[in-house]
């Protein structure tokens, strides 16, 4: 069965009050859709590390939240999105201790432990897009 | 925007600091809001400044009311345990919740450094101890020697 999105919406990300704003976001989001508490608080924080990598790293982009459906388990999906420099290692990136000391720090490897799912997609040059999502549990 | 978010991110504008309670030999400070980034470093530099001029020997950071604590906020009370430290005060951060403290352990940051205790009481306790008779004489004022 095919995942629906059943809900979206975009946020630009340009400011470190653009940061909070998307953890305030994914914050309602997670409750609406009933995550428990610790599920709720491992998203908005991974959501806040990679808002900053965007901000910081990516000089700015978007995210996007959707609500999904998978055949009754829902899930909250977020994709971050910059035209800026790149990731040139995102294997370097990933690891533990690794900054770039503008905001690439323990965001990236620290965010995909959090969540359940983590995807990056980053061409130097181009922009970066990470997508991360949590699907409920015990649905 | 919800009217509740909206009131959230307008405590945090405007160039409103957290405040920087004096409590005899100790600092408290009680985070209430969801920092932005700035108003984190905006905190680092009022509480070494205010270190400095009252010659505190504890900080007591107070993070109850906080519900997301990430690597850079983790770093903003690592930096604070340190530079307090070089400033001859304790820090002890108190009143983390346990979602929070599940989080920080799956992202990696262990807040080296940085002390920690359950609760504001058990936090006075702790820097009361570790600072020994002086402590206790500033606390209650009179300068009257523990037995």
């Amino acid at each position: 069965m095919a995942v629906v999105v059943q809900k979206h919406e975009a946020l630009q990300l340009r400011s470190d009050m653009d940061i909070v704003r998307v953890r305030q976001a994914a914050r309602a989001w997670a409750v609406e859709l009933g995550f428990n508490l610790v599920d709720q608080t491992k998203l908005v924080t991974a959501a806040s590390e990679l808002a900053r990598n965007t901000v910081g790293w990516g000089g700015g982009g978007t995210v996007r939240l959707e609500a999904l459906d998978d055949g009754g388990r829902q899930g909250l999906r977020l994709t971050f999105e910059d035209h800026g420099p790149g990731i040139p290692d995102i294997e370097l990136a990933l690891k533990d201790g690794y900054s770039t000391g503008s905001g690439l720090g323990l965001g990236l490897g620290g965010a995909r432990r959090l969540v359940n799912e983590f995807e990056i997609v980053s061409r130097v040059g181009e922009g970066t897009r990470v997508t991360i999502t949590m699907w409920k549990r015990g649905a | 925007m919800r009217q509740s978010e909206f009131r959230n991110l307008q405590s945090t504008m405007g160039g409103e600091r957290i405040p920087i309670l004096k409590m005899g030999e100790f600092l408290l400070v009680t985070i209430q809001v969801d920092m932005h980034d700035r108003l984190a470093l905006i905190l680092q530099d009022d509480l070494a400044e205010r270190i400095c001029k009252t010659g505190a020997r504890g900080v007591l950071i107070d993070i109850s009311s906080l519900q997301v604590v990430d690597s850079f906020m983790g770093r903003m009370l690592g930096t604070i345990a340190a530079m307090s430290r070089i400033l001859d005060a304790e820090t002890v951060v108190v009143g983390m919740q346990p979602a929070v403290a599940i989080t920080l352990v799956e992202l990696g940051l262990s807040l080296e450094g940085v002390r920690t205790a359950l609760n504001v009481e058990k936090g006075m306790e702790l820097l009361r101890s570790s600072l020994g008779p002086r402590a206790k004489e500033g606390r209650d004022g009179r300068g009257r020697t523990e037995a």
